[in-house]
């Protein structure tokens, strides 16, 4: 626990740890003597969590959790519903978007959540969803990892509780996106990024370009209006070095983009919007269904979703970004054509429009090599080069021996 | 969950305090030591084997002119060493001085794995919860005045310009901050 955790908190976790036995008291109680009739007692009732099913069925009755579910088969949304079964996601940062798309995950049934999160819930999280007062001064891992099994114990919960940035753990992180499949040998299914730093996306970027793992990232601004969610498929798509970031890109000045001695700001509302588009388009991916987002907006302001496909950068400073994208080469852009949204401009597609009522005309698109379309700056990154000067003849240990020297 | 990329959010709650200047404003001596370091080239991180290990010695270099010239200038105000074989992890102390009195605090830092596209998060244990300008664990915050910096300057700059340009603005202004705002006793600190 924080060191720094005031009384209060101390106080808001204990009675979090009481709820939580009792619950377990409870539950155990419930086990071993038969199901008591409904009590009508006025203290906060703890129903202990459902046992659990093997099979999701589409049975239509009040006690099926899956009957919703399995209904968008014969709606015609989704051809295997039970599939998600099968999946195994792994979700980075368990903030106001990552906690919300972990539930949302939860209740759709998803076989296998792993969950990171080196932070323990604060009350100052409290206006966002999913965690509640008595989390607070618990890892957010255990706390979520507790809610999430009371909700659907079908559910096979991993939680890591580090930061995935640092060299060590980065290892074990990397192992747990190879190896965190359902079955404990295969790759996980997608990554979700919901952190809320720059160092982590990167780390992220890095694990899912050497895993060869497809994720999707997401961010809420720090004024709380606005958001995005991006889908990243290593080498087919841009990758999160292949463009450089915004200050960069503008030569703007950071201070103009944030204010300066103010605190992030958040809402509730755009934060569940972006987890809600998260993982919608995460069920698309994992289900097959509809057109998946490659990049999406989200302006609250404005009601505006921009939506864009990034293509990889050639030049992109990321040596497993280039390596993946060398993989892709040459197999053309069949992939895009299966995936993207563009199904209508596709191979056998006819025009959208029959008739040209406004006498619309499309001037200089002869010969425009599709990739040119996103208009992607090709960055000054990826210069790798050998350093060719002076004194880097001395091995590694002599120079450390020589720093440790002139500091004595 | 606060921030886009490039942002960094959930510091801790405290008041806000002075907006800091960018580092060439805040120390006129900044551009000189920024054209002294050398500038390293190889773009790799820890996982990148032997080109990590060319890289490292360029960083190596970098930090041992970096000393050389604080010792030229009687200004040493830091020692850093790594702990591990493979430079990722760096150990030491720093310290300032404000009103007579040396204030002096170990650091610490981890090289990140997606090394050098992210800078190290420079860490002071004994600052942690002391200021708004800290995340949790001692993390100090570089978000405004350096990470701009160092993400504009990727491969070029290193951990000595991390340090030079990054944690020196840093101490010599949040420590006269913390000093006077009670938050660090003169007497019963880690001062020598």
């Amino acid at each position: 626990m924080d060191p720094c955790a005031s009384s209060s908190d101390v106080i808001a976790a204990l009675q979090a740890e009481i709820t939580s036995l009792r619950a377990a008291l409870h539950s155990v109680t419930a086990a071993s003597s038969p199901p008591p009739p409904c009590t009508t007692t006025s203290s906060p009732v703890f129903r202990p969590g459902r046992v659990k099913i093997d099979h999701m069925s589409a049975e239509v009755t009040d006690s099926n959790p899956y009957s919703r579910l399995m209904a968008l088969k014969r709606m015609g949304v989704v051809k295997e519903y039970e599939r998600i079964r099968k999946v195994s996601v792994l979700i980075v940062g368990l903030g106001g978007v990552g906690s919300v798309a972990a539930e949302m995950l939860t209740r759709c049934g998803i076989g296998k959540l792993l969950l990171f999160d080196y932070d323990v819930v604060e009350l100052a999280n409290m206006n966002r969803l999913f965690f509640r007062p008595e989390h607070a001064g618990l890892r957010k891992t255990e706390a979520a990892m507790a809610t999430l099994e009371s909700i659907n114990p079908d559910v096979c919960l991993e939680g890591h509780t580090y930061d995935v940035t640092s060299v060590p753990h980065f290892e074990h992180f990397l192992d747990r996106l190879r190896r965190g499949g359902p079955d404990g040998r295969s790759p996980v299914h997608l990554v979700l990024s919901c952190v809320d730093n720059y160092a982590a996306r990167t780390a992220i970027n890095q694990a899912c370009n050497e895993a060869d793992v497809a994720w999707m990232e997401s961010g809420v601004s720090e004024d709380a209006v606005s958001g995005h969610i991006q889908t990243l498929f290593p080498g087919r798509t841009a990758c999160f070095e292949c463009l450089p970031p915004l200050l960069v890109a503008s030569g703007r000045e950071e201070s103009t983009l944030r204010r300066e001695g103010v605190c992030a700001a958040s809402l509730p509302t755009t934060m569940g919007i972006v987890a809600g588009l998260l993982v919608q388009n995460a069920l698309k991916y994992l289900l097959d269904f509809g057109d998946l987002s490659y990049y999406l907006g989200y302006s609250a302001l404005t009601d505006h979703f921009p939506r864009h496909t990034l293509w990889p950068n050639p030049d992109c400073g990321n040596i497993w970004c280039r390596r993946r994208q060398e993989t892709w080469r040459g197999k053309g852009r069949a992939w895009h054509r299966r995936e993207t949204d563009c199904r209508e401009v596709g191979e056998g597609a006819g025009p959208v429009h029959g008739t040209n009522e406004w006498g619309i005309e499309v001037i200089g698109r002869e010969g425009v090599d599709v990739e040119g379309e996103v208009g992607v700056e090709r960055g000054s990154a990826g210069s790798v080069q050998q350093s060719g000067r002076e004194g880097t003849e001395a091995s590694l240990e002599e120079l450390a021996a020589e720093l440790s020297q002139l500091q004595s | 969950m606060d921030g886009g990329p490039g942002g960094k959010a959930g510091r801790a709650e405290a008041p806000a305090s002075e907006p800091m200047p960018p580092v060439w404003a805040s120390t006129d001596h900044a551009p000189h030591v920024l054209e002294e370091i050398p500038m390293l080239h190889t773009r790799a991180g820890p996982r990148d084997g032997n080109q990590w290990i060319s890289r490292v010695k360029e960083e190596m270099q970098a930090v041992i002119a970096l000393v050389r010239i604080n010792k030229e200038k009687d200004n040493d105000w830091f020692q850093i060493n790594p702990l591990n074989k493979l430079c990722t992890r760096w150990e030491g102390k720093c310290w300032t001085y404000y009103q007579g009195v040396r204030f002096e605090f170990t650091l610490h830092f981890d090289v990140p794995a997606s090394y050098p596209a992210t800078c190290p998060d420079l860490i002071i244990p004994h600052l942690d919860g002391k200021t708004a300008k800290i995340y949790r664990g001692g993390r100090i915050c570089l978000d405004l005045h350096f990470q701009p910096l160092w993400a504009r300057n990727v491969p070029k700059f290193g951990i000595a310009h991390a340090l030079a340009l990054g944690l020196g603005p840093w101490l010599s202004l949040e420590i006269p901050s913390l000093v006077s705002a009670g938050l660090l006793p003169v007497t019963g600190t880690t001062a020598r």
